[in-house]
């Protein structure tokens, strides 16, 4: 008996010995790499170069793999990282910081959909960044192709406090489960699922699947939105039944999964996601053959199917923290903390990128980014400020192209944004306007028309120069600049939007974007609408003007996307009531001078030639 | 702790590197007959603890090719100081061996070179040495900053060594001019490698090269990452280890210097620098490859 507890005892402390587990980091996140397919896929690059692999079945292989075809330059692909639930470890990102230094540009970036992106990478040298990611558990396979993408969750999922439960576990396991599985490998197109925290925090109205979490009777569950989805043609989701309990969240998926990859169009490439599907047969037809398709799910599934989804389940679960929040039964707002101690550099960043969780004494802090991107060394130091302040010790990304990092208790405040701001990370503006969403546009996309990424860059400066991240009015209003019609900077659900396009003006080419108005995310989230079309080097000014009448007009404390919202639904509250007026209004401004006198106008940002639009076929729809 | 696992991961580095000194060493014997069997050689890069025991022994001339007045803050034992800028000014064969001379290199003398420049600075120089004839050089597998970190001995005395003859034998197989690339731009057996960053390449480079960053090369405790890494990446791009390769960068062969020796120790026999690289290229009007449909500056965050 002794013998049995001292021996149990040298196996403690040599366990405690090995482990060294002070000094080592817990792992917090699941394997999603293998290491195998890094092999796997420089083979086929070499097969593909010697001519034994004929380039559309490469091309396929490769965007399953997730990488993409640079703009007009096949020699390079651009990697895009999936990050399940926007959930990133420290030891992630220095992993991806130094594959970023070796393999790519310096810089990572990250995307609309909580991916993160290395752009200009060698096709040789893919499967090496493949391999180093795999050792740290991340993978970019089903990133890209006509696959289950990146499953988005809520970056507030766990701290919200109007959250019914912490989303993340369920996103994870539906990631997990459906990763490397057969039964989406070659979908029609790509299909996505975003999870929400509460029905404020998410983009569930313009995904495949939608999820918003709910508890009925004390059991969990979601409102499942189906059929929405943002592009040249874009749709809000439709509500497939007012509760669909936790235990029916696997089935729902696959019977979903199962109907599009049945009846989903797969000639016409313009029109084979979901969203056209239930467009063309009609809501309520697709209900019902969804909800048949579910009691077929439900009674064929196998016990080891559903056992694997219950591990994933449990396995996410365990990895969560467990701190008692303050219980909150009715809607509270996100309490952001409120300092008016002046305009100090700290008290800035303290306004509007520090949000109060429903963790008493803990709090969330945004990273601001330029349009997602970041250096690798300021990823170093992004990870050793996660490992130093953040209890979860972990980040994540989220859909304004920033990072979120949580579980920081308030006197480490002052010290984290020391850390940020001596690495040029510590901009304010995170929950206003300030923080300019840009897709990657002409830096890198085959498709894209205009520089959507430099001129969110541009905007987001000049907020900064002029200080609007002070001004209250612009919180919870965005901006989001796509480069092309195809909405992966999610410019209709930004309160202003702007899509990139091409035009002639006399015998110039100019590029040009389409605005919009009052767009909006969430469980109400609703589509924007264009209002006009204005030269990208107008742009600036526009908004500039935008923002002059709204200070002019609105009416009590009312907040830019509040106005916006009126006018574009006819109901201003001073002299522009409608969009008619404030096309009118901005008409003088979108005038462009002579190219003779001024022909920078006539250019896009980041070029010093003439606008020419090229675009090359796109790889979202391989 | 941090200190403990660097130096075990160091020892699991050195096994390799020693090891395959050995087996170069082997080769040496039979092939070089300029070798006397008795006198170590040094095989591209030189490992810690055999810098250590080579200088504890006073068999090894270390040189310090940082700024003056860096090497007068301190530098590694033994070393000499020979400033970049100061082989740079005048690099001709004769020139460099005035400098082997004056820093009392003979032709048996193993010379170890390390710079604070993730040894792209070292490269430029170990190439020159090379390249008039001394045989025995190597770059230290670390920089001066991790010496000094490891806790490892340096001193600030200005080392000065008497004035010896080294004979001159240069080696035009490691050597390229602009004429030779323009030859080798249609040969399907050369390759042009371009060892400038990713965005540099894009921009503008030489028509047909391709691009290895010196990025690319490194690891995160040594200036180069290990053989079979590096073979590994060289293997994936398609190269085979019979191809012949030529290496440039931007102006003076220091990033392309670190990409000769990294291509060596990954076992390609014929490589040659082009030390004058693009500047000189772009100077002469050679024709270029530019890349202008895409805004690939924009993605970058600095």
């Amino acid at each position: 008996m002794l013998n049995t507890i001292l021996l149990t005892l040298a196996k403690s402390i040599d366990y405690d010995v090995l482990s060294s587990a002070k000094n080592k980091e817990l792992e917090t996140n699941e394997k999603w790499g293998l290491a195998e397919e890094s092999e796997y896929f420089a083979n086929k690059v070499k097969l593909y170069r010697q001519d034994k692999l004929n380039a559309d079945e490469f091309r396929r292989f490769r965007l399953q793999n997730g990488a993409y075809g640079s703009r007009l330059n096949s020699e390079f692909s651009m990697i895009r990282i999936k990050v399940p639930g926007g959930d990133i470890t420290p030891t992630q990102l220095e992993k991806v910081a130094s594959l970023s230094e070796s393999f790519s540009i310096g810089s990572a970036h990250v995307s609309t959909r909580q991916n993160i992106q290395l752009h200009w990478v060698q096709l040789e040298d893919v499967s090496e960044v493949f391999r180093g990611l795999a050792e740290v558990g991340l993978t970019s396979r089903e990133a890209c192709g006509n696959t289950i993408r990146n499953v988005m969750c809520s970056h507030f999922a766990g701290v919200c406090p109007n959250e019914p439960f912490d989303t993340t576990p369920y996103a994870k396991a539906i990631a997990r489960f459906f990763l490397r599985n057969p039964i989406c490998q070659n979908l029609p197109r790509k299909f996505k699922f975003n999870f929400s925290c509460c029905p404020e925090h998410g983009y569930v109205r313009i995904a495949d699947v939608g999820l918003v979490p709910t508890v009925r009777d004390g059991v969990r569950g979601f409102r499942v939105y189906l059929g929405g989805g943002l592009g040249a043609a874009s749709f809000i989701g439709h509500l497939l039944e007012e509760f669909t309990p936790e235990s029916r969240l696997l089935s729902t998926s696959i019977a979903t999964i199962r109907l599009y990859d049945r009846l989903g169009n797969r000639e016409n490439l313009a029109r084979n996601r979901m969203r056209y599907l239930v467009s063309e047969i009609g809501w309520e037809k697709f209900q019902g053959l969804l909800l048949k398709e579910r009691i077929l799910v439900e009674a064929t599934i196998s016990i080891p199917t559903r056992k694997s989804y219950d591990g994933f389940l449990n396995t996410g679960d365990l990895n969560n923290i467990s701190i008692s929040s303050t219980s909150t039964k009715s809607k509270i707002t996100l309490p952001v903390i409120n300092s008016n101690s002046g305009d100090t550099p700290y008290t800035r960043w303290l306004n509007t990128n520090v949000v109060a969780q429903k963790q008493s004494g803990y709090y969330s802090v945004y990273i601001t980014l330029g349009a997602g991107d970041i250096t690798s060394s300021q990823l170093r130091i992004f990870a050793e400020c996660i490992r130093e302040f953040s209890l979860e010790k972990k980040a994540r990304t989220t859909p304004q192209q920033n990072f979120l990092v949580r579980y920081i208790k308030a006197d480490q405040l002052p010290k984290v944004f020391q850390k940020l701001s001596g690495n040029g990370l510590g901009n304010p503006g995170a929950n206003t306007i300030v923080s300019t969403v840009g897709c990657s546009g002409t830096t890198s996309c085959n498709l894209a028309i205009t520089n959507s990424h430099r001129l969110a860059k541009e905007i987001q400066s000049k907020f900064l120069e002029l200080n609007v991240d002070l001004d209250k009015d612009f919180v919870d209003s965005s901006i989001k600049i796509s480069g092309c019609p195809n909405s992966c900077g999610q410019h209709e659900v930004a309160t202003i939007g702007f899509y990139g396009g091409a035009t002639r003006i006399g015998t110039s080419m100019v590029p040009i974007y389409t605005m919009l108005f009052a767009g909006s995310t969430g469980e109400n989230g609703e589509l924007g609408k264009a209002i006009m079309r204005v030269p990208a080097k107008k742009v600036l000014d526009v908004v500039l003007k935008i923002f002059e009448h709204f200070k002019k007009e609105r009416t009590g404390n009312e907040k830019l996307n509040e106005w916006i919202y009126k006018i574009s639904n006819g109901n201003g509250p001073g002299e522009i009531k409608n969009v008619d007026d404030m096309k009118n209004l901005l008409l003088p401004i979108i005038e462009l001078p002579a190219f003779s006198t001024a022909p920078d106008f006539y250019k896009d940002y980041g070029t010093d030639t003439n606008f020419v639009a090229k675009t090359a076929r796109g790889e979202c729809a391989a | 702790m941090r200190c403990l696992s660097k130096s075990i991961k160091r020892k699991k580095n050195d096994v390799k590197v020693k090891v395959k000194v050995k087996s170069k060493i082997v080769n040496k014997r039979v092939k070089s007959k300029a070798n006397p069997p008795s006198t170590p050689s040094l095989n591209f890069v030189c490992d810690i603890d055999t810098l250590r025991t080579l200088i504890k022994k006073n068999k090894v001339r270390v040189v310090d090719v940082r700024k003056r007045d860096e090497y007068l803050k301190g530098h590694i034992k033994t070393a000499a100081s020979l400033p970049l800028a100061e082989l740079l000014s005048n690099d001709d064969p004769e020139s460099i061996i005035n400098i082997l001379n004056n820093l009392g290199i003979s032709d048996d003398t193993l010379v170890v070179i390390y710079d604070d420049t993730f040894g792209a600075l070292a490269s430029r120089v170990a190439w020159s040495f090379k390249f008039v004839g001394h045989r025995n050089v190597a770059l230290l597998e670390v920089t001066y900053d991790n010496w000094k970190k490891l806790g490892l001995e340096i001193e600030r005395k200005s080392n000065k060594y008497s004035k010896v003859s080294h004979s001159i034998d240069i080696d035009y197989s490691i050597f390229a001019d602009a004429e030779y690339i323009e030859n080798a731009q249609n040969d399907t057996n050369k390759i042009i490698i371009d060892s400038r960053e990713r965005l540099n390449f894009l921009t503008e480079h030489i028509p047909n090269s391709k691009n290895i960053p010196y990025t690319m090369l490194r690891s995160e405790n040594s200036i180069l990452r290990n053989p079979s890494e590096l073979k590994r990446f060289i293997e994936n791009r398609g190269i085979d280890l019979n191809n012949e390769i030529i290496t440039y960068c931007g102006s003076v062969g220091t990033l392309s210097g670190l990409a000769f020796f990294a291509l060596k120790t990954a076992g390609i026999s014929n490589v040659k620098l082009y030390p004058k690289s693009f500047k000189e290229w772009k100077s002469l009007g050679k024709p270029k490859t530019e890349f202008k449909d895409a805004n690939y500056w924009d993605l970058s965050a600095e």
